[in-house]
């Protein structure tokens, strides 16, 4: 069976086979006012604004994707507003950003 | 055939639950989705799982898909309204495997799961259970769907149209960028192949564009009117998305899904591979 192309559970631990000194995986979290947003719509958008991929955050607020080095937006939409972060990955490794919404 | 033969809105659908004669019907590859909160009255079917054969790779066949058709309490005269998450993409999937066995009432729901959750409309954890019906399928119709040796024939005829990522496109990566990068076949797409990201036919809110919109939109990235054409991605879900827009709302007539996609293309031998922008 060929893996689908649905997205992954979005928890907090990466897949035990990501191997960071190669992989560029860009994580976050969802926010309003500080509280997790769960279940935000997040969309990746690469460095010229085109959609490049889309996951639904955890009930913890938290997402990732796994991307390449470059400057990304990243674009969450939620019953408690809409609202973006942009990223910058200057290489492999792990990349952390906040998304508040509102 | 019209938007409103394809599409129904949210409006629509909320006006509509529970009505005799209308089958709502939830598509995912993970139907935890469903699980965790669905359409009042609507049925799950696991893309997965049930509209795939669970040994062979290919989508099921007649029987198993009349088989699955009962078990829901489906009949032949019912319209079915399909949606799901990932912009509707497995329920695109679905819509076209409904057609490729001549199912007469079937439409998407605008916007699918993202577009009522974000209107805030209600979903509910209530246990769904209809009486089985007797459905009958059509012979596949193989007019909507291509095959590897197809999809070689037509380098350089038909519009080949890998609606990937452009980074997929040019072979940077093997699969969408939510997901680990595990696949062991060789990048790249088929030759003349142009690449229109199914993404481009959405809005944000994961509602289908507007006719316009589409046409100027397929016209701008080189899309031949005049001639078939075959639709691909990397296993047949977005690129299902791409074959109700352009066979669907735009009226196109020769267009087929290659469900096949680049999982199987790409790990061909001897085939002819492009890297790059190819344009």
């Amino acid at each position: 069976m060929t893996a689908g192309c649905g997205a992954p559970d979005q928890g907090v631990e990466l897949p035990v086979s990501t191997d960071l000194s190669k992989e560029t995986v860009l994580a976050g979290r969802v926010v309003a006012g500080g509280q997790p947003v769960a279940g935000a719509f997040v969309r990746l958008l690469d460095g010229t604004g085109e959609f490049t991929a889309e996951v639904v955050a955890s009930p913890s607020g938290d997402f990732r994707f796994f991307a390449a080095p470059g400057t990304w937006t990243l674009r969450a939409l939620s019953r408690a507003g809409n609202g973006e972060a942009v990223l910058t990955a200057g290489g492999p490794g792990l990349h952390r950003a906040e998304v508040a919404v509102g | 055939m019209s938007r409103e033969d394809v599409l129904v809105t949210a409006d629509w659908a909320e006006k509509n639950l529970g009505t005799e004669g209308i089958v709502f019907v939830e598509v995912d590859e993970d139907t935890t989705a469903y699980d965790g909160g669905h359409l009042p009255g609507a049925v799950k079917i696991n893309w997965t799982t049930e509209l795939q054969d669970p040994v062979r790779r290919d989508i099921v066949d007649k029987g198993q898909f009349e088989k699955l058709l009962s078990a829901n309490g489906i009949g032949n005269d019912d319209l079915v309204v399909l949606y799901g998450g990932n912009n509707n993409w497995f329920a695109a999937y679905a819509y076209w495997e409904f057609r490729l066995y001549g199912h007469p009432n079937v439409k998407l729901l605008d916007g699918g799961r993202k577009k009522w959750e974000l209107d805030g409309r209600t979903l509910t954890t209530d246990v769904v259970s209809r009486p089985s019906a007797s459905y009958t399928a059509q012979e596949p119709d193989l007019s909507i769907r291509a095959f590897r040796d197809e999809v070689i024939d037509s380098i350089g005829k038909k519009n080949l149209v890998d609606v990937r990522s452009p980074d997929e496109f040019t072979g940077k990566i093997l699969a969408p960028a939510h997901l680990p990068q595990e696949q062991s076949q060789r990048p790249g797409h088929v030759p003349t192949a142009i690449n229109i990201p199914w993404s481009k036919a959405a809005n944000e809110d994961g509602t289908f564009k507007s006719d316009e919109d589409l046409r100027e939109l397929y016209g701008q990235e080189g899309y031949d009117e005049a001639k078939p054409t075959i639709a691909y991605c990397r296993i047949g879900e977005r690129s299902s998305h791409t074959w109700v827009v352009l066979h669907e709302l735009l009226g196109q007539r020769d267009v087929k899904n290659y469900d096949g996609s680049w999982t199987e293309y790409g790990s061909l031998i001897g085939v002819p591979i492009e890297l790059g922008a190819g344009k």
